[in-house]
Parts: structure tokens; C-alpha cells; sequence
């Protein structure tokens, strides 16, 4: 399966990260850890910035963190419109390691708040397309 | 701080909407401005540099395209992209020619045709604006971005709905006095009341930004003549001197963004070089054109800036110390928000902007007190590219 599942709309359909989308079927929301030098990446990378290695492994995501910040839009870029609107945020995990991402339609753009416990869960909409979503923790 | 190279035409265009012409003809505008404004001729031009975001452009490689209709052909040209601090980039790369000494007078020209594309194709390019592989899925946009940043503002350091609206308020007031700009009305507060049926302003876009929150696009170009200190005393009276610059990148990604409530790091991180090279501190900057393409951007860049403590940009609002007769005037010229930002050419609008203000030719907009030291801060999409340059006279 290409990566070009990923997402509400993909722009883009060849990467040596498409595995990313598997796990995500699978149910889990994967970074990636350099064999080499133990950098973390999320988003997923399948090269090592900081020691030039490739050798890459999956690692899990953690599980609770806290949203950083957010926005709810009312107006989307072509293609999105039928979603409006929509929250996304910034959650934090410590340890250098945050994720974007929208935040699960049954939250309520008032219940949002910055520095709220959320944790985050994938998700597949109604065309098959995979993705992952912020939650409430 | 070393007199090395010097700026010594300047030039723009109106900003408008839906430009009625070429891109070309929409350059020699800026062109022409900043020639007569030097004084000189294209056989005293060595090079010259082009500026603008490709994804407006229908014409692939413009620098060549456009040098032959200024008449700088057989001279070197080429082409520079940073989204929206193209032009402040160019300066850099202008200024390096120079100071290598390959060249001793140089053109840089930033321009934007945005009405180019059809606002259905701006649109789904929008989309691609940031990470395309990892946040364009989500449905992003340039709005919900800054609003990131301006939530986090809200959460941790106090920032208000109402300090946001009084910078589209500071910028209205000084988009009406520049006969260059796109947005030439006054702006209000009853513009930003919900409650208020005629509120141009008050609509949610990307909460915690609303309509008034977000700059003007616009068409328009802008030009910045560079000359080493033998050109610039040769062919000017009034030479501006670039006294430093500072540029810095940041990752495209916000899961890799540092702290949001502290603002851009290329602001900070380029304002600190450019003040080492120019060996002066924030306390020295008599006027200054920062990147307000949202009202946060501009809260924030008075702090990556130094203008006030990190998290205290908010007090420079309230205080309209930022105002043209207050201790650090900024953007009273309208800013992106009033006198617009065609993106190419928006850095070189900002430096013509302070130019004019250290030579004393702001006409209307002159900050009194005779500055001797301005500042310009042009950054490139979220943060991800940024340039901050100091000029002196
Ligand atoms: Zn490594």
C-alpha cells in the first residue's frame, strides 16, 4: 500500500516511510529511531540527519501527552471544505517529541484547551483513507 | 561597523489588486523607480537577481525573461526563492556579490503577479505551502499556522483578541496615508465586533485568527540598487549602507518547532547576527518594517527582535510605542496587513520603506528625530526562512 492512503487528501505517494501507513491499519502511530546514533524522528524519517546513518527502526509512539496549542479552522484549502471545520494542534511528549495532527471531531472547539492531557489514536475515514487524530487522555 | 555596501536606489510599485499587465511590465515599475531614484544607467548595472514565489509564476525561470526587458542583458542574472522573504534574501545574496567583489553594482528585483493564478489554483497551491508529505493531509493553511502560534500567545503570555486588533488598527492608520498601498481605509474596532452586521473584520478564519488578523494579497514588485562604497559615493548623495545582516531557517514541520508562546526562532535567531554584525543592540533601532503577514507575526517579531521581553511584545500595542511618534515606530507604512504582500516582493518593499525613512523622504509617514538606524524583518513562510537587516546612514 502506498502512502498515498495517508491523510485526508495525499500529496504525495512515494516514500520509503509508506510503511508508516501499515502500522497505521494496524492500529499502531509509529516513529522512527536511528539504529546508529538513537535519534528520534517523528514525522517518521527513513534517514539519520544527525549521524548521516539509514538504518533506521520503528519505534511506538507514546501515548499521553500534553496539546501545546491548536486551531480550529473555518475556512479549508481546496479539497478539504466538506471537513469545516476542523480543530488541529501540537501535542507534547516531552523528550523532544511532539506530533501534529486534527483533534477527533467529538471534542468540542470550546473544550479545547492548551496544556490539556490528550493522547492521540489512528483512524480511517469513510474512503479508506488512514490518518491519526488527537483525543481526549 | 563596516561601510562596505550601500543601497542607492529604491523602488516599488502600487500594490494592487489584479495588476493590468505582464509581470514584465509589472517589474518595470520598480525598476524604473529605483534607476531614476541611482541615477544611473543599466550599462553601470554588473548583475542582477530575481525574487519571487514560483508557484504564482506561469513563466518557468523569470530572471532571464525579465533582465532582457530591463535591458540588463548580457550581464549575469539569476534567480532567488524563500517564499515570502525572496527579496530580502536577494539583498543578501546581492550583498555578498558585492563584498566578494565579482560585482560592483547589482539590481535585485522581487515581484509577484498573484492574481496570475486563478484564486481556485491559489488555493489548492495554499495547501501545498508547508509539508506537503506530512501536515498539507490534515488540511492546513497559512492562517491555522500562525494561529497556532497565537493561541499559544493567548494561553501563556496574555496576548489578547484586542492587542491583535489594535496592530490591524496601527496599520490601517498608516495604510491610509501611503498612496502605494492596497488597503487604503482606516480601520476600527467596530470592524472587529461580532455583534456588529457590517464587521468587515470580526469572521473566524483560523481560530484564534479572524479576517482582520490576515494581510492583504496584492501584485506588486520592488527594486534595491546595491553599489560598493566607490559606486555608492560616486553615483549617490545619500547612500544607505547596509550595516548587518542575519538569516536563519527553521524545521517546516510543527511537530519540530520549538516552544510556540516564544515566537519564530528565525527572528530571533537572525535578529541576533545581524546585531553582531552591525555591532549595535535593539536599544539602537529607530524605526523598523517587521513581517506582519498575520497581527500575531508582528507581536511576535517585537520580541524576536528585542524590541520588548520575550512574552511581553503585547505591551508595545497597548503602550503605541509602536506608533510613528512612539519609541520604536514600526511598519508605518501600513505594514502586509494595509500596504499588502505580494510576496516576492515584499522584502524589497520594506527596505525601500526604511531607505526613504533614514534619507528623510518618508514624506507623511517620517518618523520625526532624523533616524540614523532602521531595521527590516522578512520572513519566509511559518518561520521557515528569515532575514533581518540593519541599515545606517
Ligand atoms: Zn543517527
Amino acid at each position: 500500500m502506498g502512502f498515498d492512503k495517508f491523510g485526508r487528501k495525499s500529496f504525495t505517494g512515494m516514500t520509503k516511510t509508506a510503511k508508516f501507513v501499515d502500522f497505521l491499519n494496524e492500529g499502531k502511530i509509529e516513529g522512527t529511531v536511528c539504529k546508529q546514533c538513537g535519534a528520534k524522528y517523528f514525522p517518521p524519517r527513513s534517514d539519520c540527519a544527525a549521524c548521516l546513518s539509514k538504518d533506521m527502526d520503528w519505534f511506538d509512539m507514546p501515548k499521553k501527552g500534553t496539546l501545546e496549542t491548536f486551531t480550529t479552522a473555518y475556512y479549508a484549502p481546496f479539497g478539504f471544505e466538506k471537513d469545516c471545520p476542523y480543530t488541529m494542534g501540537v501535542v507534547d511528549f516531552g523528550n523532544n517529541l511532539k506530533l501534529f495532527a486534527r483533534v477527533a471531531g467529538d471534542l468540542k472547539p470550546e473544550d479545547v484547551k492548551v496544556g490539556m492531557d490528550v493522547s492521540i489514536k489512528p483512524l480511517t475515514y469513510e474512503d479508506g483513507q488512514v490518518s491519526f487524530e488527537i483525543i481526549r487522555a | 561597523m563596516a561601510k562596505e555596501v550601500a543601497v542607492i536606489g529604491v523602488g516599488q510599485s502600487s500594490f494592487v489588486r489584479g495588476y493590468e499587465g505582464s509581470i514584465r511590465e509589472l517589474a518595470f515599475e520598480a525598476f524604473r523607480e529605483a534607476m531614476q531614484d541611482a541615477g544611473i544607467t543599466a550599462k553601470d548595472v554588473d548583475a542582477s537577481v530575481f525574487c519571487s514565489a514560483p508557484e504564482y509564476d506561469k513563466q518557468r525561470s523569470p530572471a532571464g525573461v525579465l533582465a532582457e526587458y530591463l535591458g540588463l542583458i548580457p550581464q549575469p542574472t539569476f534567480y532567488i526563492e524563500t517564499v515570502c522573504s525572496s527579496s530580502s534574501s536577494g539583498v543578501k545574496v546581492g550583498y555578498s556579490m558585492i563584498k566578494a567583489g565579482l560585482h560592483d553594482v547589482v539590481v535585485v528585483l522581487g515581484f509577484q503577479k498573484m492574481s496570475e493564478i486563478t484564486s481556485a489554483e491559489s488555493q489548492e497551491r495554499m495547501g501545498r505551502g508547508a509539508d506537503i508529505q506530512w501536515e498539507a493531509p490534515f488540511g492546513t493553511m497559512m492562517p491555522a499556522y500562525y494561529a497556532l502560534y497565537a493561541q499559544a500567545y493567548m494561553a501563556n503570555n496574555g496576548l489578547t483578541h484586542d492587542d491583535l486588533m489594535n496592530v490591524r488598527i496601527k496599520s490601517g492608520t498608516y495604510g491610509q496615508i501611503n498612496e502605494r498601498a492596497v488597503y487604503r481605509k482606516g480601520v476600527k474596532a467596530s470592524d472587529f465586533d461580532s455583534s456588529n452586521p457590517d464587521a468587515r473584520m470580526a469572521g473566524a478564519v483560523a481560530w484564534p485568527l479572524r479576517v482582520g488578523d490576515a494581510c492583504a494579497n496584492a501584485d506588486g514588485s520592488s527594486c534595491i540598487i546595491l553599489a560598493n562604497a566607490e559606486k555608492a559615493k560616486a553615483f549617490s548623495k545619500k547612500p544607505v549602507w547596509i550595516l548587518g545582516i542575519g538569516a536563519a531557517s527553521e524545521a517546516v514541520n510543527m511537530a519540530a518547532r520549538p516552544d510556540f508562546s516564544k515566537g519564530l526562532s528565525v527572528g530571533y535567531n537572525a535578529a541576533e547576527q545581524a546585531y553582531k554584525m552591525a555591532g549595535i543592540t535593539a536599544k539602537d533601532v529607530k524605526v523598523a518594517e517587521v513581517h506582519d503577514c498575520f497581527t500575531i507575526a508582528e507581536i511576535m517579531a517585537y520580541e524576536g527582535l528585542g524590541f520588548a521581553p520575550m512574552g511581553e511584545g503585547k505591551q508595545l500595542i497597548r503602550e503605541k510605542a509602536t506608533y510613528k511618534e512612539g519609541r520604536i515606530p514600526v511598519n508605518v507604512d501600513g505594514g502586509l496587513l494595509s500596504k499588502g504582500h505580494p510576496i516576492g516582493a515584499t522584502g524589497g518593499s520594506q527596505m525601500r520603506t526604511i531607505v526613504l525613512q533614514l534619507r528623510g523622504e518618508a514624506g507623511p509617514m517620517q518618523v520625526p528625530g532624523e533616524p540614523d538606524i532602521g531595521l527590516v524583518h522578512n520572513v519566509g513562510g511559518v518561520g521557515l526562512y528569515g532575514n533581518v537587516t540593519i541599515f545606517g546612514r
